[in-house]
């Protein structure tokens, strides 16, 4: 029998069993639907992860002094002074590096007229916006120029500008103290709010960092080195290119430890991620669970329309119908129900996290591939659970069957 | 009639059962042969083994021992498959409660046998099948469903569907058993009508009075034929239906 005939016997036999077909379909329906739904929430949270972290830069590196042991003893981060400006200069030229500027920072109060409020100013290049994507708001940033003649200017971001201008005035090309040394302000940094740890990313200060070494904390080292890869597939590779410069110009032994430390954002995101990727999984088991369940419904239903229709069975054996057929239409029916309940299912799964989106505010993301997965697995548990009553229903006697009462 | 063609001939057919490990003989030792154009009517009280002889006749079961040739063709050696396409091509079933599918038409229901032959497109499947709603006379309800027709008209529907694969022979199982007295007379000037055309007719029942409408009988005692006489003058059901009272209260 032909692939047309058997849809149009199996469609007719759903047809006469409208409410008890759509039923067995509903699970799968609900199957279909959460893993839709389910995979789609955990992607939109595993995507606003990755946003975030990439809003703090993703693919940032970030190169400290440490494990320095002088006679023994471990020295404190902040009384190393391994790397030097030269360092930086030697980084610039890598060619996995987008962006590089050394760091030196101080913590101490800032004056204007009435107002002072303790901050840290950190000494940077115009690179170091690019890699934490920081964005300057009003005024400028300062330039090389500034660089070069230690120019005594500052960036201030959002919460230092509430503070010491209450009244709302534009600090723009005001002149500010910090400590002893007036700062002229020449911009104000876009707010980023508070980042993931819960640190206010606007209480800061930036200036040149030639500025603050000579003008400020009179040291001829810096304190770090903030760089970002060019992308984020590369900044493993990017961190092996540094750690060998920085260990060539150091004259670090072959067996010695390094007297610097690196680190990137990518553990984080990795961790991040790790979270993220054991929640979807848990999200589809769940989801899994219920299209198991739809399998069984559809299983269980196929038997009783099977014992239902044992003369039917008889009768179409009797005028010529041979094992293949009697299991083709059974099974074709089973994947009928199941394959029109994964499409239903599809597009209650994509209602179901447009609804979330919309309102819970939860990001959702719908992959492709869950969609076609779905689709896949329905079309395998409609064969597989009715395979068995196809066959059982193959395997009558026709003799019995067509006296069936 | 003898001169025709041999449709049908077994030879010292057996069939035993295992009943609760008893061996049960339902068919010792049945031989005869059924030619083209008869109208034969298999005759036995419940346990002569009628029952199991049709299902051996329409290639359902296979008998333990013995010879069976439908169309000059072995059947015993076939397999399953090849019996099944066997009962769609040769063979048409009628039964006593019917079977046709329910809530379906009565040209869907005809068309039924067909669709297990893939030699037959959707358009000839459709001719052959009004064609043969027509013979039986119910050309004027191809589109009524089975639960809405009588238990004539199901039977005769039933019959379309032996008829429609054009069998060798048509195997009846007490198609007049579920119908009242002169259904059961129309049904029979139906097969009449259709041995007239030269159809092969087997027809199995327990009613002794059928067999003066055949044109020979086989009558059937504990596996065993006791009796195999031709009627060279059957009775017209035709008259007889006529001959009914009428219907008047």
């Amino acid at each position: 029998m032909n692939i047309a005939n058997l849809l149009k016997i199996a469609l007719k036999a759903l047809n006469n069993n409208k409410l008890r077909c759509f039923l067995t379909m509903l699970g799968i329906i609900i199957g279909v639907a959460s893993v839709i739904t389910m995979l789609a929430i955990g992607q939109g949270s595993k995507n606003s992860i990755k946003e975030q972290i990439s809003e703090m830069g993703s693919n940032m590196i970030m190169i400290h002094p440490g494990n320095m042991q002088r006679g023994g003893v471990r020295q404190s981060a902040d009384d190393m002074q391994t790397l030097e400006v030269s360092d930086y200069e030697a980084l610039q030229q890598l060619p996995g590096i987008a962006a590089i500027s050394p760091s030196v920072n101080s913590n101490g109060q800032l004056v204007i007229g009435n107002n002072n409020y303790p901050s840290s100013i950190y000494g940077i290049t115009p690179d170091y916006l690019d890699i934490r994507k920081l964005k300057v708001k009003d005024g400028s940033m300062f330039t090389e120029q500034d660089i070069k003649s230690a120019a005594k200017v500052c960036i201030l971001g959002k919460t230092v500008v509430d503070n010491l201008f209450p009244n709302g005035d534009d600090p723009v090309g005001r002149v500010i103290r910090f400590g002893k040394i007036p700062l002229t302000v020449i911009g104000v940094l876009e707010s980023k709010g508070t980042n993931s740890m819960g640190q206010d990313q606007d209480d800061v200060v930036l200036a040149p960092y030639t500025t603050v070494m000579k003008r400020i904390l009179a040291i001829d080292y810096i304190q770090g080195i903030f760089a970002s890869a060019t992308d984020e597939d590369r900044t493993e590779a990017t961190i092996e290119a540094i750690t060998e410069v920085l260990r060539t110009r150091h004259k670090i032994k072959e067996d010695a430890d390094n007297d610097f430390e690196i680190r990137s954002q990518q553990e984080l995101s990795e961790m991040m991620n790790s979270t993220s990727d054991m929640m979807t999984v848990l999200l589809a088991c769940i989801a899994g669970i219920s299209l198991l369940v739809g399998g069984i419904g559809i299983m269980n239903i196929m038997y009783v329309s099977v014992t239902e229709r044992t003369r039917e069975i008889g009768l179409r054996m009797s005028i010529g119908a041979r094992g293949i057929d009697i299991l083709s239409q059974f099974l074709i029916e089973a994947v009928i129900i199941s394959v029109s309940g994964g499409v239903i299912g599809i597009f209650v799964g994509v209602l179901a996290s447009w609804l979330v989106n919309i309102i819970a505010h939860w990001p959702v993301y719908i992959q492709p591939y869950s969609v076609v997965l779905s689709f896949a697995v329905c079309t395998i548990t409609g064969i597989f659970f009715g395979w068995y009553p196809a066959q059982k229903a193959a395997n009558l006697d026709p003799i019995e069957a067509i006296r069936y009462e | 009639m003898s001169n025709d063609k041999e449709i049908i001939r077994v030879e010292k057919l057996r069939r035993e059962f295992i009943v609760g490990g008893e061996k049960v003989k339902a068919l010792r030792g049945v031989s005869f042969s059924i030619y083209e154009g008869e109208f034969v009517t298999i005759m036995g009280t419940s346990g002569s083994g009628k029952s199991t002889l049709l299902n051996i006749l329409g290639c359902l079961d296979t008998p333990t021992s013995g010879e069976y040739l439908l169309d000059g063709v072995s059947v015993q050696t076939m397999s399953k498959n090849q019996r099944a396409i066997t009962r769609n091509r040769k063979i048409g079933f009628v039964f006593q409660n019917y079977n046709l599918l329910p809530k379906t038409t009565a040209i869907e229901n005809v068309e039924l046998p067909l669709l297990y032959n893939s030699a037959v497109n959707a358009r000839e499947r459709r001719e052959k099948a009004i064609a043969a709603l027509e013979a039986v006379e119910l050309g004027s309800r191809l589109n009524h469903k089975s639960n809405q027709m009588s238990g004539g008209q199901q039977q005769r529907v039933a019959i379309a569907r032996a008829l429609v694969n054009d069998p060798v022979i048509i195997l009846a199982d007490e198609a007049t058993g579920n119908l009242d007295t002169r259904t059961s007379f129309s049904i029979l000037m139906l097969f009449q009508e259709l041995h007239a055309k030269g159809r092969t007719i087997i027809f199995v029942t327990h009613n002794p009075e059928l067999a003066e409408y055949s044109s020979r009988n086989i009558v059937l005692r504990d596996g065993k034929v006791v009796s195999d006489t031709a009627n060279p003058h059957p009775a017209s059901a035709k008259e007889a239906f006529e001959n009914l009272p009428k219907d008047n209260d």
